[in-house]
């Protein structure tokens, strides 16, 4: 009965869908507040409805109901509930009804938390989401129904994916898909005000929280999909540049420089075209993401089983929605008024370059994922694009942004003082060149790109030390006045110094851990020793252990330093039976300093074990930088005038705080 | 893109609006171009991998016995009307999700199978053959892949037809699944065997 419930419900949905698409669009156009009423009403039936579709979907995975097709093929009575819960979206019907499950949740965020819009973008936002609303309940109506059926119904079900059945994985699609989908708020927004024909400061104070939420979610669900490829699939690696990889970093680089540009319009009403721009283009990159995941034209390891048909219709989906969008922007961005004007030396400079460098990476990365089908389809030639293009090409994009990154936040909006800053950072400076010499001396003949590296991080992370003390005057004033400024600093500061805190942390892990890894791959039999970094590994053994659906052969590494006693690590290589796979348990320990990884592999036959011990240091700095990203973003996202909403309208209190609250007074004030 | 008043006519600001439009197409013109190649790649197979000795005649090799076997491989024994060329080895485990079928075609007689051992211990060749059965017709030993390099081996198991002249027909990359053979091998063999 729930699957045909659910059906009907995502009938519904559509069929809502379809009139919140059309009529306030109609109602703003006449400006009738009936009509445009329409829209928040439409937007909250269609995420109830889509709501109790995903409810119907998963009570009959949480049922183990086989005569669904859909549970039958992923899931299994015996499966912890975790994971038949984390079923439902553990494949490609589920993840679209998922997808449309966020999508409908944010329309109906909008209306619920933009009643302080003026109506017809409200309405306009609002019947531009339900335009893609309509596109995906099509797709999944009518190419990937998740509720079909089973004649007869068979007694088990044919289990998940075995890599998939993990705690990080259970939780990774939602937050990506936050993420991608969080960006169709900022592209409604940007479509809105090219219908209206008027993009303002107020219209980007709008869309920063949206933007910024959905960018902390995307942060969260990169950093899980990437800390579980590291854990799970035991090459040792975090980031492989895979297509499907790529297709999340894409969005994610675009947002970055979304969240960036977009202050410039919120501050000074200028690159508002360029905002717009880019507002279009991260959403459609996450909808370019999903192409590629969904129809087979990339060869990767996370695609979902692909199907022509599927890939017609997302292609049709992304031609009208991006193709439509990008042919509006043609045709209104040239008429939107440019605001105030600025020097390229200047707080608005630094943030155009950080624009011009992250939507740089953006097209590399593009370039990188589509040029073997570039190739294929020109020159029927088959190739991979790996990591040396995008190491070769990342490595100078980031280390100017990195360097402009401790610069740009000390400078003044129009017109900033170079020299002053980069007096006031001197000191920053010299300990960079100082911690570049050491490293130099120290690592040269390890990796040349480490000395870049660690001095960088010195820069950033002193830098934002540096801007915040600079702030509150800590060097200046009375530390009772120093702790009356740290207090009244607007949350939004302390957010960017977090998260470009963050990306000092990230860097640092990244340098440290490809500096200085150790790897040893070797043959080891019961008793015998090896020494990483300075830990002795002994190989205790290994044995074949059943598990409840696969067999393991699990080894046991006891592990010292300096003779005492560590820890006792215990790698399992499992084989599944059904589906047919093997996948590794790699054994890490994780500390700070540095993480201790083990794998066991095949045997010889003679009692040996193929075996890989790696020690790389530091590297679960990586992800705390990115967690570090994140919470900045979200200490950004709880400043108090997004919640206010209306800019200007407390202006006496805006006057009070610092140049960051007051630019737009003031920018108003014609400066 | 302009904030200069209009003072009529072809001023610098209208002028300075077509710019604007070039540079706002831009973005659409990229995407079109975007989406041509993403239509055309809806028809390709990515996973495919090409092979350049495709209907040209297998490279010359002869290989030795495994110890104990009578018949080595040489491109001399490749006279059948049709038959497949399977590279393998005791190590792969991918050659082990392949070998029931292999198995299945040789209960049947349905084409004769000839096996590439290759970069493999003759000792642990032999045990794997005795432990899971033994589908070769002839089986040459190419101890350090010499052999494998010349047909252009991209990893094991691959399989090669290859037709009464000598000529490789088809290549499959991967383990041969029941799909692939009911698909595509079966029909190929029955229509060279005509």
């Amino acid at each position: 009965m729930a699957p045909e419930l659910g059906q009907y419900a995502l009938v519904l949905a559509i069929l809502v869908a379809v009139v919140q698409a059309i009529v306030p669009q109609i109602g703003a156009y006449r400006r009738d507040a009936a009509w445009m009423g329409v829209a928040p009403v439409a937007a909250r039936a269609q995420f109830l409805l889509v709501l109790f579709a995903f409810g119907c979907l998963m009570t009959s995975f949480i049922a183990s109901d086989f005569s669904v097709v859909n549970v039958f093929e992923n899931s299994h009575s015996l499966k912890p509930m975790i994971y038949k819960i984390s079923g439902v979206w553990g494949n490609h019907e589920g993840s679209l009804l998922l997808w449309i499950l966020i999508l409908t949740l944010f329309g109906a965020a909008v209306a619920q938390f933009g009643q302080n819009l003026p109506p017809t973008l409200q309405a306009r936002v609002l019947s531009v989401q339900a335009m893609i609303g309509v596109g995906f309940l099509a797709f999944i109506l009518f190419t990937s129904n998740p509720f079909a059926r089973l004649d007869p119904a068979p007694f088990e079900g044919a289990g998940l994916n075995p890599l998939l059945q993990d705690p990080a994985l259970a939780i990774h699609p939602p937050f990506l898909y936050l993420g991608y989908v969080g960006l169709s708020v900022a592209f409604s927004f940007a479509v809105a005000a090219l219908i209206e024909g008027r993009v303002d400061p107020a219209w980007a104070r709008w869309v920063r929280p949206w933007t910024l939420a959905a960018w902390c979610c995307l942060t969260a669900g990169i950093a899980l999909g990437s800390y579980w490829a590291y854990y799970e699939l035991g090459w040792g690696g975090w980031w492989f540049w895979d297509p499907v990889e790529n297709a999340s970093f894409m969005p994610w680089l675009a947002a970055t420089a979304l969240l960036h540009s977009s202050i410039v319009v919120e501050k000074r009403d200028a690159l508002k075209s360029w905002t717009v721009l880019l507002a279009i283009l991260a959403f459609s990159l996450s909808l370019l993401g999903t192409f590629l995941v969904r129809s087979g034209v990339l060869n990767s390891v996370h695609a979902f089983a692909s199907d022509p048909a599927r890939g017609v219709f997302i292609l049709a989906f992304l031609v009208f929605v991006v193709g439509g969008s990008l042919t509006l922007y043609a045709i209104r961005a040239p008429s939107l008024k440019g605001g105030g004007l600025f020097r390229p030396i200047s707080r608005e400079g630094t943030l155009v370059l950080n624009n011009l460098l992250l939507s740089t990476a953006c097209f590399t990365v593009l370039l990188g994922t589509l040029y073997p089908l570039f190739l294929d389809a020109v020159a029927e030639e088959k190739v991979s694009v790996g990591p040396p293009y995008f190491n070769a090409v990342f490595v100078p994009l980031m280390t100017p942004l990195i360097a402009a990154l401790a610069i740009g936040p000390m400078l003044a909006w129009k017109r900033g003082d170079l020299a002053g800053v980069m007096g006031r950072l001197k000191f920053v400076a010299a300990i960079a060149v100082l911690v570049g010499l050491g490293m130099a001396w120290y690592a040269w003949n390890v990796m040349p790109l480490a000395v870049l590296g660690f001095a960088l991080v010195a820069w950033l992370s002193l830098g934002v030390f540096r801007e915040w003390a600079e702030r509150v005057r800590l060097f200046r004033w009375d530390i009772a006045d120093s702790w009356r400024r740290a207090t009244g600093l607007p949350r939004a500061s302390y957010g960017m110094s977090v998260a470009h805190l963050g990306v000092a942390l990230t860097v640092f892990g990244i340098t440290a851990s490809e500096a200085w890894q150790e790897e040893k791959q070797v043959f080891m039999r019961p008793g015998d020793v090896q020494t990483v970094s300075d830990f002795e590994l002994t190989f205790v053994g290994a044995e074949r252990l059943p598990g409840p659906n696969y067999s393991s052969l699990a080894g046991t590494f006891a592990v010292t330093r300096n003779g005492q006693p560590v820890t006792i690590l215990q790698p399992e290589a499992r084989t599944f039976t059904n589906p047919p796979m093997e996948t590794t348990e790699a054994a890490i320990r994780t500390t700070l300093a540095g993480d201790l990884y083990t794998v066991v592999g095949e045997g010889d036959g003679q009692g040996g074990y193929a075996v890989r011990l790696y020690y790389k240091p530091m590297v679960i700095w990586i992800w705390l930088g990115t967690l570090a990203m994140m919470i900045g973003g979200m200490i950004s996202l709880s400043d108090r005038r997004h919640r206010i909403g209306a800019p200007a309208r407390k202006p006496a209190e805006a006057a009070d705080t610092d140049r960051d609250s007051g630019a737009l007074a003031a920018a108003g004030a014609g400066d | 893109m302009t904030d200069s008043a209009e003072q009529g006519g072809e001023t610098p600001s209208r002028r300075r609006t077509r710019t604007g439009l070039l540079f706002a197409l831009i973005p659409v013109a990229a995407f079109v171009v975007i989406g041509v190649f993403l239509f055309r790649g809806l028809s390709l197979d990515p996973s495919e991998i090409y092979s350049v000795l495709i209907d040209k005649p297998a490279p010359a090799f002869d290989l030795a016995p495994l110890p104990g076997k009578e018949h080595g491989l040489a491109t001399s024994d490749l006279t059948q009307p049709v038959q497949l060329v399977n590279v393998f080895a005791s190590w792969c485990v991918a050659c082990r999700v392949e070998h029931p079928l292999l198995m299945e075609l040789k209960r049947n007689g349905t084409v004769p199978i000839y096996g590439l051992n290759y970069k493999d211990q003759p000792q642990a060749a032999l045990n794997w053959l005795r432990n899971f059965g033994d589908p070769y017709d002839r089986i040459g030993s190419d101890l350090n892949g010499r052999v494998g390099i010349d047909f252009g081996v991209y990893g094991v198991p691959e399989t090669f037809i290859v037709n009464g002249e000598g000529i490789i027909v088809r290549k499959i990359t991967g383990p041969i699944t029941p799909q692939i053979l009911q698909k595509e091998l079966l029909p190929l063999i029955a229509e060279m065997q005509k």
